[in-house]
């Protein structure tokens, strides 16, 4: 496949995994405890589960999940939220299909389906607003998730809604912004991160620049990288490069995608239709100030939360559950109390068990056999 | 042959016992499938065990049930799958696949039409396979109690003397070959669909695959496991395998054949092939000094034309499926959790 395999190329992923050594030798043996390096976004980690990447590299460095995967931070109040508009019997409520397993405190989505609530997966909003035009009888809320990634085509879907007058179309907005999150996380206490690699589609709407505080004010490397294995494995070393020449910057490994300033276009949709929320609950971070986006008044018809109402409870954490743990690095996944035992991809518990690109379910399906060698028994 | 079928659409009375259902029996279903025996319209029919003997000294009796929307799709439709669906459920088993039955769900309103050439398919497939279709029942329900058409078919094979084929019969050191190149069904269905906006020219291998076992057997009457890749892909045989044996499979991504449409359709979709649904691949684990031999057989006959041998057995780790990446990492092939959802970024 052209403009794919070159991607893949064993013999660089060689040629490059020999550079990462030597670049490690040069980084002081006290640092390698093992370095650490948080790769944000969900795709990266589903690349390096499904290349086994992590087996490739030294043990002197060690990938981090991070939170970048928009089904596993949602919390379950916003789950039960869901449930609840899905099952108006007025409603089709439409949801990429990764969002219907999520666990909320009394179901996931694809329970309340079989329980006779009209739940439909769609592959994007234009599909939702099709159906919307298609059942005028019907009300069809999308289920709008996801980061700066999704939030272009979702506000996109909005603006041509308003512009088409159709009336039986509402967004259930649980977008979120990656920025404060990562903040949050370089203030957390028992923070132990080394180096970012930085979400390669997220930057391909908000560019390179909002990551620049990380190199500043907490002296830590970030590369934006792609996601492919090759970018991968050549941000990490990018990311290595940088702390062996004792330097912090952005870097952008990702430049064939990722402008320097975003994308006018894209911004300017999210801007139009979305404003920053106060605050906003992610799962296992707890309530991060200016993390999530609601729906600017302009667009107040278009808001399923304020057409319909939602309970609007929020609900612990389960808490035997330890995503937070593993979102920050604290823990790996294997190291969670309640890691395939009360917690599987049969019955997740954590949501970072329900995507394929969560930490715990890619650990689970993809490295189970470098767990149990990890773990005596 | 009584009276021709003369509505367009079926209705209940196609399923009520009297007049209609016996003229939609004769000439739809009699037919097509032909009037093999007799006895036919009896309650029963019966197989001269002598016919078996002759073949075996066991049989295999198998059922499966095709529900599969839409009901047409490029490369084949429900009927050839549920022909061919259960005489390779018969044909893995070692079987030599000779009797089928056909119980079908017809929906109100489903055409005469569509139902023809259902049944037309079914007969084709069946002359393919070398199997009858020897007994049968209609059911019709109202609109809405059924997507269309249903069709349940169950299947007799005779098992010659001597094979006994087995998913907790691999030993390590056995070699694992997969039979063609994977997924192209499942991608066909799904671009059938048509909800992804998405045009591919990938058509369902849905074939029979009992000659290719006989050559399978010929070649290498020690075969250990044989099992047809449908649902769940070859990942869930390949666990299935490692687990009832209670060995390890070692598999190399380079090694699996797939055409490149497959290859794409699955990178836009995110999808991965190992999981997506044949209709006419089989896996074969056979002893690994016979692993030359029985490839060499396999790829003699159309239905194995692609095949490669894929990995081998190993005694660890234990009841785990080990993928060796084309980028020169390591993964573990795990059971699919529910139904492969599609990522949303």
């Amino acid at each position: 496949m052209r403009y794919v395999d070159e991607f893949r190329d064993p013999a660089k992923a060689r040629a490059l995994v020999q550079d990462i050594e030597r670049l490690l030798r040069r980084i002081p043996a006290s640092r390698r405890r093992p370095l650490q390096v948080m790769e944000v976004c969900g795709g990266h980690t589903h690349t390096i589960f499904r290349y086994g990447i992590q087996q490739m590299l030294p043990d002197d460095i060690e990938f981090v999940h991070g939170p970048g995967c928009p089904v596993c931070v949602l919390p379950m109040g916003r789950v039960d939220d869901c449930v609840a508009l899905a099952e108006r019997p007025e409603v089709i409520f439409a949801t990429f299909g990764d969002a219907m397993r999520v666990p909320g405190s009394r179901k996931s989505l694809l329970k309340a389906k079989a329980e006779g609530a009209d739940v439909r997966m769609v592959y994007s909003p234009l599909d939702a607003l099709a159906m919307a035009r298609k059942h005028p009888d019907r009300e069809v809320i999308f289920f709008g998730l996801g980061f700066e990634t999704t939030m272009p085509s979702t506000a996109m879907t909005l603006i041509q809604a308003r512009a088409q007058g159709v009336r039986n179309f509402s967004l259930f907005c649980n977008h979120i912004t990656i920025i404060p999150t990562i903040k949050a996380i370089l203030d957390s206490p028992d923070l132990r991160l080394d180096g970012f690699l930085g979400p390669g589609h997220v930057s391909m709407v908000i560019g390179t620049r909002p990551y620049e505080f990380i190199a500043r004010h907490y002296g830590r490397p970030i590369a934006i990288a792609g996601f492919e294995p090759l970018d991968i494995l050549q941000s990490t070393w990018m990311v290595l490069k940088q702390m062996a020449e004792g330097r912090f910057e952005v870097e952008n490994q990702y430049g064939r995608v990722v402008p320097t300033d975003g994308n006018a276009r894209a911004l300017g949709a999210i801007a139009e239709v979305f404003e920053l929320r106060e605050f906003f609950e992610w799962r296992g971070l707890g309530s991060i100030d200016h993390s999530g986006v609601r729906i600017r008044a302009e667009y107040a018809a278009f808001d399923a939360e304020r057409r319909f109402g939602v309970p609007n409870v929020s609900i612990a954490d389960p808490r035997s559950c330890q995503c937070g743990e593993v979102l920050k690095g604290v823990i790996k996944p294997h190291q969670c109390k309640v890691f395939g035992t009360a917690c599987t991809p049969e019955t997740p518990l954590g949501s970072l068990m329900v995507s394929s690109e969560g930490a715990c379910a890619a650990y689970h399906s993809y490295g189970r056999r470098a767990v149990t060698e990890a773990v005596p028994a | 042959m009584s009276a021709q079928v003369r509505d367009s659409h079926i209705n209940l009375s196609h399923g009520g016992g009297g007049r209609a259902m016996r003229s939609l029996i004769d000439e739809v279903f009699l037919g097509a499938f032909g009037k093999p025996h007799a006895d036919a319209m009896q309650d029963s029919a019966t197989l001269a065990l002598a016919d078996m003997v002759r073949h075996g000294d066991r049989l295999a009796f198998t059922t499966d049930s095709y529900v599969v929307d839409p009901l047409f799709f490029p490369g084949a439709d429900i009927g050839a799958l549920a022909v061919a669906g259960t005489v390779n459920d018969l044909a893995v088993s070692g079987a030599r696949p000779m009797f089928l039955s056909c119980g079908m769900v017809l929906e109100e309103g489903l055409t005469l039409e569509t139902l023809r050439r259902v049944t037309a398919s079914m007969r084709r497939m069946a002359e393919r396979a070398g199997v009858s279709i020897v007994t049968g029942d209609t059911k019709v329900v109202e609109r809405g109690a059924a997507d269309k058409l249903f069709i349940n078919t169950s299947g007799i094979g005779v098992i010659p003397a001597g094979i006994t084929i087995s998913a907790a019969a691999a030993r390590p050191g056995d070699a694992v070959i997969l039979s063609g190149a994977l997924g192209e069904h499942g991608v066909a269905i799904l671009i059938a669909r048509n909800q992804l906006a998405l045009d591919a020219d990938v058509e369902s291998d849905c074939r029979p695959l009992h000659e290719l076992v006989a050559a399978i057997l010929r070649a290498c009457p020690s075969t250990r496991c044989l099992r047809d890749a449908t649902r769940g892909g070859i990942a869930t045989v390949l666990n299935e395998f490692a687990s009832s044996s209670g060995v390890g499979i070692r598999i190399r991504e380079n090694a699996l054949p797939m055409r490149e449409t497959v290859r794409g359709a699955c990178e836009i979709l995110g999808l991965d092939p190992l999981y997506l649904a044949n209709e006419g691949k089989l896996v074969a684990v056979v002893p690994g000094q016979d692993a030359d031999r029985a490839l060499a057989a396999m790829r003699a006959d159309p239905a194995g034309a692609d095949a490669a041998i894929i990995g081998e057995v190993t005694r660890d780790p234990n009841g785990m499926v080990v993928m060796q990446t084309a980028f020169g990492g390591e993964r573990i092939v795990d059971m699919l959790v529910g139904e492969q959802l599609p990522r949303i970024c």
